[in-house]
C-alpha cells in the first residue's frame, strides 16, 4: 500500500497544534480508508485473477511447453496490455527460463511481476511535488474518463491535509460540468473559479491563478473539457490553456494528468500520445477499475511511453481515489497461484 | 477506423503481392501479422485465434500455395472470413407488424446513449419514413433528461419525460403509452449508463424490458473498448438479450475491433456505427463493407450510398456534361459545395475513402472554410462567375471587401480554381465516369480550394478533386 506521503512531495500532515488531533484523525480516517480500499481493490482484481488463471495451464510450469507461453501471452493481452509490452514481457521470461531460472509456477509469476514492475519504471518521477506556490495541476483527458470526479477527489484529500486549494471549472463546454465541480469544491472546503457556459477556459486558468494568489492556497486543480485526442482544434485548444498558465506562472502547469478509463483497449496508447504532445503529460490517472477491467493498458502506456501512472480510481467515493501502487497492481495481476 | 489494422494488413499484403508463389513460411508470416494486427485492435484474443485458424485451414484446403496468384487469393479468404465473421448482410431493426416499434437502449456509463438515441430517431425518420418519439428514463446522471430534450428538440422528435423522482421502470411504461397515444410509429427509450457486474441496475433493466416488451433490444458500445468489450456484451445479452449493437465513437482513431468480436462471441450483429458528434453521424452497419475497409479497400459502397442520397441526379448529369466541355465556373463550384454538404461533414466523407493517409484523415477540416469560400463566390457578380478571367484588382479588392476577407484569400480562391478546372479537363479528357466533386484516379494535387486554412495543414495535397486518388 502507497501511502499518500510517498506520492506528494511536500504534503502537509496538518501541523501545528490546533490541527494536530484533526490530522490524526485524518491520519487514521486514511488508515481504515486504505484497509477499506485494498481490500476493494484485491476484489475487483480477483476478478481480474480469475480470468487470467482461466487461461493458465493448471499445475507446474512447463518452460518447454509451447501451449504454456501462448497461454501467458493469451493472459496478457487479455488484461489489455497490449502487443508490443506482451512481447517484451515474455521475451524477457523466456531468457529467464532459458537461463534456467523459472522452474515453478511461483516463480513465473514472480518474475511477471519483476519484469513488469521493470517495464514500468519511468525516468519521470512518479511522485507529485507540491511545494511550489501555487501549485498549478492540470487535469486532461477524453471525455467521460472520469477527470472531474478525479479533481474533486483531489481537492478533498488535499483539503483534509489542510491544504489551501483552488479548484478551477476549465470545462465551459459541457453541460452542468461546473455545477458538478462546485458541489466537489463545496464539499472539500476549496476556493472554486468558473466562467459562463462556453466561456474560455484560458481564462478561468488565468482567474484560477490570480485566485491562489489571493487567498494564499498552495494548489490549483484546473479541470478541463473532455475531448477526443484526434480532433486537431481542440487540442489546439488544450495548448493554448497550457501556454496561458505557463506565461502567468513560470513553471506552470507544474503536473498535467491523464485520465485514462481503465476499460479501454489499445486505444489508451494513442490517448497517451496524443495528449502527452500535445500538453506535456507528466502522470496518468487510471480510472474506473472498479469494473471488470484489468488496466493492462496501464503497463503498456509506462512502458511504451514512459508516463508513469500516479493515481488509480475505483468508485465515486471520496477514498476511492489513491496512490498508484505498482507492487500492489502487478500483485492482483500475477498473484502467485497464477497457475493454480 | 481500423487504420492500424488496416495498415498492417495492407503491409503484409503488399510484401505477399510483390512475390509470386507463397511458400508455408510466407502463409505462417502472413497469419502471424494478421493476428497481431487483431490483437492490436483489440478483437478479442479468443476471437483473433479462431479466426487465424480458420483462415489457415481454407488455405491449406485451397492450396493457395500452388495457385497462380496466391497473395489475391489470402485477400480474398481473410476478406470472406472477415465478413463472415461480423455477420452477412446487413441488419435492419425489427419493425413491429401492429402498433408502434418499441426500442431499448442500455449500455455503460459514457458509451454514448443519449446522442445515441436522438441519431437513431433522426435516421429513421429520415430513411425510414417513420414517426418516432422518445422517453427519458435516465433518472440518475444529473441533467441526462435535458440533454435528451435538447437533442431531442434537435432532430425535431418528441420526448416523453416525467423528471428524475419517478421509477425508470413506470416512466417508460407511461412514455411508452403517451407516445403510441399521440401516433408515434417508433418509440425508443433511453435508459441510465450501468455497469454490467451492477446486479441491482441490471435489474432495473430487465424490468424496463419486461414492462415494455420491446421489439429492439440494442447495447451502445464504445468502440474504445478493449477486450472486455466481449465480456460485457456476454452480461448484457445474459440480462436482457439484446438483439444488436451499436458502436460508438468511430470517428475517434479506435480500431474498434470489437465489431470483429462481439458478433462472433454473442451471435448478436452490429447494427448501426456513429461516426461523429453531428446528430447526423449514425450509420446502418454493412459487415462487407467493414471487410473490404479493413482489406484496405476502402468504404467506397458507403461513400456511393451518401452521393446518391445527396445528389439530384439531374444535377449531377448537368454538371458532369458541362465538366466535359470544360465549362466548369464558380456557379457550378458553388453548386457542387452545396451538394457536398448535404453528405454530410467534410471530414466523414474522407473516412470514409480509401488510400488516405491517417495523418490526413485525422486532420480536423473546418467546415467554417466553406462556408468563407461561399461568401467570397457570393461576392463576385454573375458575369465574375461566369469568367474569372474578368477578376481584376480592383474588383478583387472589391469582392474581399464585399465578403469579409483580405485580398489574399480571394486570389488563392481564384488561383486554385484555376489549377482544379485545369486539372477536371485532364481527368475529363481520360474519359473517366466522374461523380460530381471526386476525382476519379486524378490522385495528385488540386485541392479543395480555400481549405488550406488553419488546422488544415497538408489538406490541399491530398485534398479535393482527387481525393479518390490512389
Amino acid at each position: 500500500m502507497r501511502d499518500w506521503n510517498d506520492l506528494f512531495t511536500g504534503l502537509d500532515a496538518g501541523s501545528g497544534s490546533a490541527t494536530a488531533a484533526a490530522a490524526s484523525t485524518t491520519a487514521a480516517a486514511e488508515r481504515e480508508g486504505s484497509g477499506r480500499w485494498f481490500s476493494r481493490f484485491k476484489d475487483s482484481m480477483a476478478r481480474s485473477r480469475r480470468a487470467m488463471s482461466a487461461q493458465l495451464v493448471v499445475g507446474a510450469f512447463d518452460p518447454e511447453d509451447a501451449a504454456t507461453w501462448e497461454r501467458i501471452e493469451e493472459g496478457l493481452i487479455a488484461a489489455d496490455v497490449g502487443v508490443t509490452s506482451t512481447v517484451a514481457i515474455v521475451e524477457r521470461l523466456e531468457a529467464e527460463a532459458a537461463a534456467g531460472r523459472l522452474t515453478t509456477a511461483q516463480d513465473l509469476a514472480a518474475a511477471l511481476r519483476r519484469i513488469a514492475a521493470e517495464l514500468m519504471r519511468t525516468e519521470q518521477s512518479d511522485r507529485i511535488d507540491i511545494t511550489a506556490n501555487p501549485t498549478v495541476v492540470m487535469m486532461v483527458g477524453v471525455n467521460g474518463t472520469g477527470k472531474t470526479t478525479t479533481i474533486g477527489k483531489l481537492a478533498s484529500r488535499l483539503g483534509a491535509h489542510g491544504h489551501g486549494v483552488v479548484v478551477a471549472a476549465g470545462d465551459t463546454f459541457r453541460a452542468a460540468a461546473a455545477e458538478q465541480l462546485a458541489v466537489w469544491a463545496e464539499r472539500s472546503g476549496a476556493e472554486f473559479v468558473r466562467t459562463h457556459d462556453g466561456g474560455d477556459p484560458g481564462a478561468v486558468a488565468w482567474d484560477a491563478i490570480e485566485k491562489a494568489s489571493e487567498t494564499g492556497a498552495g494548489v490549483v486543480l484546473l479541470d478541463t473539457a473532455g475531448r477526443l485526442h484526434t480532433k486537431t482544434n481542440l487540442m489546439a485548444e488544450l495548448e493554448k490553456v497550457h501556454r496561458v498558465l505557463e506565461r502567468q506562472l513560470p513553471g506552470a502547469p507544474h503536473e498535467t494528468l491523464l485520465s485514462i478509463d481503465a476499460t479501454t483497449g489499445q486505444n489508451g496508447m494513442r490517448q497517451a500520445k496524443e495528449f502527452a504532445a500535445a500538453v506535456d503529460v507528466t502522470g496518468i490517472v487510471l480510472t474506473k477499475l472498479d469494473g471488470t477491467s484489468k488496466g493492462g493498458i496501464a503497463v503498456a502506456i509506462a512502458h511504451e511511453l514512459g508516463i508513469p501512472i500516479k493515481l488509480v480510481g475505483i468508485g465515486e467515493g471520496v477514498d476511492d481515489l489513491q496512490p498508484f501502487d505498482a507492487d500492489d497492481f502487478l500483485q492482483a495481476l500475477f498473484p502467485d497461484d497464477l497457475l493454480a | 477506423m481500423f487504420d492500424t489494422l488496416q495498415e498492417k494488413l495492407e503491409g503484409t499484403f503488399a510484401g505477399l503481392r510483390s512475390k509470386g508463389k507463397l511458400t508455408e513460411d510466407d502463409i505462417a508470416g502472413a497469419l502471424r501479422e494478421i493476428r497481431l494486427a487483431l490483437l492490436e485492435a483489440d478483437v478479442n484474443f479468443k476471437v483473433v485465434k479462431s479466426f487465424v485458424a480458420t483462415v489457415k485451414d481454407r488455405l491449406a484446403d485451397e492450396k493457395v500455395h500452388e495457385a497462380l496468384q496466391p497473395a489475391q487469393q489470402i485477400v480474398k479468404v481473410v476478406n470472406e472470413e472477415l465478413v463472415a465473421l461480423m455477420g452477412t448482410g446487413q441488419s435492419k431493426l425489427t419493425f413491429s407488424q401492429r402498433g408502434p416499434t418499441i426500442v431499448l437502449m442500455a449500455g455503460l456509463q459514457g458509451s454514448g446513449k443519449t446522442t445515441t438515441t436522438a441519431k437513431l430517431a433522426k435516421l429513421l425518420r429520415e430513411q425510414d419514413g417513420k414517426t418516432p418519439a422518445l422517453v427519458a428514463c435516465d433518472v440518475y446522471r444529473p441533467a441526462a433528461i435535458d440533454q435528451l430534450k435538447t437533442v431531442g428538440a434537435q432532430v425535431g422528435v418528441p420526448v416523453y419525460e416525467q423528471g428524475t423522482d419517478k421509477d425508470p421502470v413506470e416512466i417508460a411504461k407511461w412514455g411508452v403509452q403517451q407516445a403510441t397515444d399521440a401516433g408515434a410509429d417508433v418509440i425508443i427509450v433511453d435508459t441510465a449508463g450501468r455497469l454490467d457486474i451492477d446486479e441491482q441496475l441490471m435489474g432495473e433493466l430487465v424490468a424496463i424490458k419486461k414492462a415494455i416488451k420491446p421489439h429492439n433490444v440494442l447495447l451502445v458500445l464504445d468502440s474504445m473498448t478493449g477486450q472486455e468489450a466481449v465480456s460485457v456484451a456476454e452480461r448484457f445479452d445474459a440480462a436482457v438479450a439484446f438483439d444488436g449493437v451499436i458502436l460508438t465513437k468511430l470517428d475517434g482513431d479506435a480500431r474498434g475491433g470489437a465489431a470483429l468480436s462481439v458478433k462472433s462471441v454473442t451471435g448478436k450483429p452490429i447494427k448501426f456505427v456513429a461516426l461523429g458528434e453531428q446528430l447526423d453521424a449514425l450509420e446502418y452497419f454493412h459487415p462487407d463493407r467493414m471487410a473490404s475497409r479493413i482489406l484496405g479497400m476502402g468504404d467506397v459502397l458507403t461513400l456511393i450510398e451518401k452521393a446518391e442520397q445527396a445528389f439530384e441526379e439531374d444535377e449531377a448529369a448537368d454538371l458532369e456534361a458541362r465538366l466535359r466541355k470544360g465549362q466548369f465556373t464558380f456557379d457550378d463550384f458553388l453548386k457542387q459545395m452545396k451538394m457536398m454538404r448535404r453528405m454530410g461533414s467534410f471530414k466523414s466523407i474522407l473516412a470514409l475513402l480509401p488510400g488516405i493517409p491517417k495523418e490526413i484523415r485525422n486532420i480536423d477540416v473546418d467546415e467554417r472554410q466553406i462556408a468563407r469560400i461561399e461568401a467570397i463566390v457570393l461576392s463576385m457578380t454573375k458575369e465574375e462567375r461566369g469568367n474569372p478571367d474578368l477578376i481584376d484588382g480592383s474588383r478583387r479588392r472589391r469582392i474581399a471587401a464585399g465578403s469579409g476577407h483580405e485580398v489574399q484569400a480571394v486570389n488563392q480562391l481564384i488561383k486554385q480554381f484555376g489549377e482544379m478546372k485545369k486539372m477536371m479537363k485532364m481527368m475529363m479528357k481520360g474519359g473517366g465516369k466522374l461523380p460530381p466533386g471526386f476525382g476519379g484516379d486524378g490522385g495528385a494535387g488540386g485541392g479543395f480550394p480555400g481549405l488550406g486554412g488553419p488546422g488544415a495543414g497538408n489538406m490541399r495535397a491530398g485534398g479535393f478533386p482527387g481525393l479518390g486518388g490512389r
